[in-house]
Order: C-alpha cells, then structure tokens, then sequence
C-alpha cells in the first residue's frame, strides 16, 4: 500500500489513501472486523484474497483465513459459517462464480447474509481476462443483494453498507458487492478509508437467528416436499429482498451522517433537464459520466442514470428517474445471446404502465469482455434513439456496438488464424 | 485397543439419538449404522449431509434427530462441515460463544457423494486437517435416486444403469473403487470400515476415533433391501456375510498404519452372499456365470493373501 498518497484529514475522522478497487473491498473487510474468509485463487479477485490472508497472518486482522479446494467448496463453508454466526467475507470472479453457482441459491434460501465480491470478468468462451457483467447478472435471481460500484470508494462504502443491509433481521440475505475487473480492481484511486470506531458504530456485532450451537440443536436446509412450503419460503424471500430497499435507505442515512457521503439506489447524473438518458452500471459508468459531459458541451441534453443496487430492483426510483424524458438508452454490458441484454428488459418493464413513459427504451450491448465504448458510441446511441423516437418508432433488436477500426482489427486477426 | 466400555452387545448405549419413524426404508442398513454411530458419538453433533437417502430422514417440519443438521449440497457436505467447525472456533475463540456450546462436526453422505461428485471436497477437507468426523454410509449404488451405479458399485452388481444384457452380461463391468485407500494416502489419523453386523466393532471405533483430532473417516457397508433385492429383515444377515466371506474387511488405519480388527478364520465362498441377493440373481440364472463369480473370489482371495501373509 503506498504510503505517500495517504493523508489525514483535519480532525482525524479518517484517512485518505491511494488504493486499488480490490485493496478497498480488502480494507472494507477488515474495518467490518469479519471473522472468517474462505478463499479460492482466481483472475482477477487474487489482489483481495492475499491482502487478507497477509493481514491475518501477521495477526492485523482476527479472523480465520483457510484456502479452499474451489469455489462450489468455498461458498459452501462461507454459507454454513454464517448460518453458524460468523461474519463471512469472500471474493470470487466469473468461471469461479459459476463454478459455484448452486451454493448462490442455497446460501440465499439458508438466509445466511455474507458478502462475497465479485471482480467482473466475461464469461468462457472464449476465456478471456477482461470484465463485463454476465457472471455478477447470472446471479440476479439467486436471492443474493447486488451492489454494482463505480469506483474504489464506492466498492469500500458498499461492502460496509452490504454488511449492514444484509444482517438485518428484516432482511437477512447475502449480498454481493460488484467492481469491474482490472478497469476497477487494479485502479489506483483516492479512497477515503473510515475510521475503525466509526465503522464499528455503523456496523454492530452481527446478531445471527438459530445459528448451531450445543444449547439448542436446529436442523438446517432441509427439503420441504409440500409445494405449498417452497413457495412460501420463496416468497418470504421475495419480500425479505424488497424489505431491503428501505432499509437500504435507512442504512445510505446513517452512513451520511456518519461519513459524510450520500447513497441512493441509482445516481442521477446530470438528469434535470435531459431529454435523453443513458443507464449504465459499475465502472464503464465514468466513461458514461465523460461522454454525457462531451456530449452537452454539442448541445444535446442528455443525461445518466447509474444503478447502483441492482436487487432488490429499485423500481421507483428508476420511475422517477426516467418517466417523461423522451428516450432512454439502456447500455447493457452483458448479452443474454438470443435475447438482447438483461437490465434493459427490467427497465422496460418498470415504465410500461407509465402515461408519460419515454417514446423510445432503445437496449444497446457494449462493453463485452472490456471493450471500450468510445464518445462516438455513446453519441451514436444518443441518435439512434432520437431518430426513432422523432419517427414514432420503436427499436426492433439490440443495438451491437462495434466500430469500423475494430471490425478491421478482427478481420485480420481472423486472417491470421486461418493462415492467411 | 487397551482400555474400552464396548465388550458385548450389552454394552450398546441405551441412549438413542434418533427417533424412530423416519421415511427411510423398512430395514435400511444406512439407518442401522447411523443409529449406533450416533450412540457411540455421543451428544452434541451437527450432521452435515450431502444428498441421498438420509438426507430424507428429516424433511420440514421433522427431524428425527436430538442434534443438529445441515443439509448442504450434493457435492460439499465436507466444506459445508469447515465452515461450520471454523465458525465455531473463532466465535469461541473471540468470546463470542461459550465453550459449552461447542458440538462436533459429523459429516454423513452416501457412496455416491462420498466417492464420485464430493471426493475433491473430501479430499480437500482431509488435506486440510479439518477436525470432523465422516460417516459414508455405502449401499453401493445411488439409492435415493433409484439405484444407479456409483464408483462403490461393485463388479458384476446389477444397478438401474447397469442392467445385464447379452452385450454386458455381468451387469456392472467396473471395479468399486478403494475410497478406504483414496482416504488414507491423505495420511489421516484416522479411517476405518465398519458393519451394522459387528456392532461391538464399530463402537469400538468410535470410542478410538473420539480420542483423536483431525479427519477421522468411516466407511460402512449398508445392506439397502431395496436395492440389493433383499428382505428388509435380513440386512444384518447380508452385512455379516459380507464380513465372512471376506468381501468387507473391517479395519482401521491410524495415521495411515492398517490392522484388520476382525480376521474370519474360515472365509465362506463368495457365492453365498451373491446369490442371497437379487442384484446379483443374473450371475446365477438362466446360467450360472462361473467366470465372473470366479473373478469375484479370486479378487477377496487376493485381498485377502496379502493380508495374511
Ligand atoms: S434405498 Fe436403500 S439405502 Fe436408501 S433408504 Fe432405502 S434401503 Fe436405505
């Protein structure tokens, strides 16, 4: 950690230090004094596994740190130790979130609220190192909480919120904190990192319900063959994750209160008086933030609206985000092939009901396996919608952005391959 | 073994664990095992289970079972068990948890998840030097689902996916593998096979295991009526043949060493323990199978040269 960029505020009521978006969440785990981190190495999540098991070793942190044999293994004893009322923390990334997909759901119905990061990496194959959102949005119907952060202080801030949302009794579901590999994860970034104290006045001790102890056996995770029971059990997670959204709320307050920093469920950007708005989410966002700037100083009024807490859905605020603008450009960075993206739909359907719903939702794909999305794409997008919405027409597939010097890139890459 | 409480029957606990009226099946040897490793283990037990016929034994709003229970997934009962037992130790460790609420950590899983889908996560658990107990209660074949063949299966046993035709006459063409062996090349203090048939044997096991730390494996060969096509009442006949004829050596290895805590003077021919059974019935009709029965004695006369000599 360098420690030239750290710096203490006047009156001491934290630090500032230059770190990386996985050194952040690997602090973040430490200010919310976790007992336990089961770990499996892989691209791009290391950074944040040998940071704590660093710290643990040399005694900075109390917490057990053990390796796993992979992840279906290490979601497993992360579920079942929170289920036993530790305070879990772990990360993983696309292969290695899918490996252990099944255990999502199960941690999810054990209602056992850890918070496991994961650094966005596309999805095999083709294998690639480059982040896009396919694995984090895999798991949106796993009763996982989703934070989706733009940049280190977000992804610090969220874990700590992550904590405090997913451990309360009204809720208690684990949450997933998303940053976006490499572009997020191995950025050097200003972070205001809290105070332990403050963290520990924001954060109590996690409270568990039935956790395993001699005093009062409990039998856990066991089937339910009436159909009648499962849907019960869904359903109370259903409405358990939509509990969240207020106390999402309630936890953003005190956090302001506490660090001075303000957290809704979306962040509108420059969105007062545009006609046009572009959704985006995690940290191609700032490039988003960029374009929408370039893009006024032309003269169109367009604006961003940045999910950050991707489940439960926060529809009403996405509603009073987006009713009576114009257009919406949704920028999905993941590709449910054969479909189109996966937020634009969620978004849709959100205003559907609406009178004054935009003319146009125009779904657009960018971003896959990290590829840029340049001023001319956001600018292209923008028009695309605003002619379709001038022609009173509606889009009628996705648009896949890829530019003509990329496409020229492929072919000859494709040439190359074949021998040519 | 120097000093037991476990000499004859009688010395059973009385204690029982498990309540009778569960929905496993009439004479279910998985049940027999579990019933007296329980007693044998004592109080204070999380059961970490993997899917499979006992994972039936306590479905919402029942449980059979005085301790705990976790069903997990198929695959990671043993990671399910480390994170439990980390858990423990750190909360107890912090303050966080008296001491007197300490359990011990007991996994239970068919041969199925024992031996095919969670044999990395067992192997991670053991590599690991995890201080827990695994039961893997072994009927030979994947019950719960309808008697499919595992990697326990053995050699010319008919499963629901190893059926004899003219093309594989012997029914299953494979070996069972050596989960004994798998398990202690991991070096562990302790593995052990046991037998609803010699339940002195098996207590005794359990009282040695209780003095030790770290991974201690039991692997119990379960007479499964259904599957075997066998009367529900003669389970603990079927386990007890299969101790005479040699086919389920009991022993133990501690910290790798083996002994055999139960050498039959006189091995009964293999013959009478296939032919008590219908999963081997095609061995014996319309035509005796002479060559595969022969293989199958000869692999126990094999065993079992070795070991006496
Ligand atoms: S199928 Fe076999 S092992 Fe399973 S419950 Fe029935 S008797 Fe027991």
């Amino acid at each position: 950690m360098s420690k030239e960029g750290d710096k203490r505020r006047e009156g001491g009521s934290m630090v500032l230090k230059m770190l990386t978006g996985s050194q952040a969440v690997a602090w973040a785990a430490r200010l919310a004094r976790v007992d336990y981190v089961p770990a499996y190495p892989i691209t791009p999540q290391t950074e944040i596994i040998e940071i704590l098991s660093d710290w643990i070793r040399k005694g900075e942190m109390d917490a057990r740190f053990v390796q796993m044999e992979s992840e279906h293994s290490l979601l497993t004893a992360a579920g079942t130790a929170a289920a036993t009322g530790a305070r879990v923390f772990t990360a993983t990334s696309s292969q290695g979130l899918l490996y252990g997909f099944e255990m999502l759901y199960c941690i999810a119905g054990w209602r056992a609220p850890l918070v496991l990061v994961n650094v966005a990496r596309a999805l095999a194959a083709p294998i690639t190192l480059e982040p896009d959102h396919n694995d984090v949005l895999a798991a949106r119907d796993s009763g996982f909480l989703q934070f989706h952060a733009e940049n280190a202080q977000e992804a610090l801030d969220f874990v700590l919120l992550a904590y405090r949302v997913a451990e309360d009794h009204r809720v208690l579901l684990p949450a997933i904190v998303n940053i976006d590999g490499f572009h997020l994860s191995f950025t050097r970034e200003r972070v205001e990192l809290p105070e332990q104290s403050a963290v520990d006045e924001f954060l109590p001790e996690y409270v568990p319900v039935h956790p395993i102890k001699a005093s009062e056996p409990v039998a856990k995770g066991i089937p339910v063959l009436i159909p009648p029971l499962y849907s019960f059990f869904k359903y109370q997670m259903h409405m358990a994750s939509r509990n969240a959204l207020g106390v999402f709320r309630e936890a953003a307050r005190a956090f302001e209160r506490m660090f001075s920093r303000a957290y809704g469920p979306v962040e509108e950007y420059m969105l007062d008086d545009a006609d046009t708005v572009i959704v985006m989410s995690n940290s191609f966002a700032s490039i988003g933030k960029q374009a929408v700037k370039a893009l006024r100083d032309e003269g169109n009024k367009v604006g961003l609206l940045k999910i950050r807490l991707f489940r439960p859905f926060p529809t009403d605020e996405i509603v009073r985000a987006l009713r009576g603008k114009r257009c919406v450009v949704v920028i999905d960075q993941n590709i449910s092939v054969g479909r189109g993206g996966i937020i634009c739909p969620e978004v849709a359907e959100a205003l559907y009901h609406l009178e004054d719903r935009p003319k146009v939702i125009l779904p657009v794909i960018a971003g896959l396996g990290g590829k840029a999305i340049s001023l001319e794409e956001f600018r292209h997008s923008v028009r695309v919608a605003e002619r379709l919405a001038s022609l009173r027409a509606g889009p009628d597939r996705p648009l896949l952005l890829f530019r003509e010097d990329e496409e020229m890139l492929v072919e000859s890459l494709l040439k190359t391959a074949s021998g040519g | 073994m120097s000093i037991t409480k476990y000499r004859t029957l009688k010395d059973v606990p009385r204690e029982e664990f498990l309540a009778p009226g569960t929905s496993l099946c009439a004479g279910c040897g998985a049940l027999l095992v579990m019933r007296l490793f329980h007693k044998a283990l004592g109080g204070d037990v999380v059961w970490v289970n993997a899917a499979g016929c006992i994972t039936l034994m306590a479905t919402f709003p029942y449980t059979p079972l005085k301790s705990s229970w976790f069903y997990t997934a198929m695959a990671s009962a043993p990671a399910g068990a480390q994170g439990i037992r980390d858990a423990l130790d750190i909360l107890i460790r912090k303050g966080k948890l008296d001491p007197s609420e300490n359990l011990k950590v007991a996994v239970v899983t068919g041969d199925g998840a024992a031996s095919d889908i969670g044999l990395q996560s067992t192997s991670g658990a053991i590599h690991r030097g995890l201080d827990f107990f695994y039961l893997c209660v072994d009927n030979e074949a994947y019950g719960n689902t309808g008697f499919q063949a595992s990697s326990l299966s053995p050699m010319g046993s008919e499963t629901a996916t190893t059926k004899p035709t003219h093309l594989f006459p012997a029914g299953n063409p494979l070996p069972k593998k050596d989960l004994f062996e798998i398990w202690r090349s991991h070096r562990p203090p302790y593995v052990a096979t046991i037998s609803p048939s010699h339940a002195v044997d098996l207590l005794r096991k359990v009282e040695k295991a209780l003095t030790l730390k770290g991974p201690r494996l039991f692997l119990a060969l379960c007479p499964c009526p259904t599957g075997w096509g066998i009367e529900p009442s003669e389970s603990v006949k079927l386990a007890r043949l299969a101790v005479e004829t040699g086919i389920w050596p009991l022993k133990e290895a501690i910290y790798g060493e083996v002994s055999h805590t139960h050498v039959p003077s006189k091995r009964k021919p293999v013959e009478e323990y296939l032919k008590a059974q219908r999963r081997f019935a095609h061995l014996f009709r319309p035509v005796k199978n002479e060559e595969v029965i022969a293989e199958i004695q000869k692999q126990v006369d094999d065993y079992w040269s070795k070991v006496e000599r």
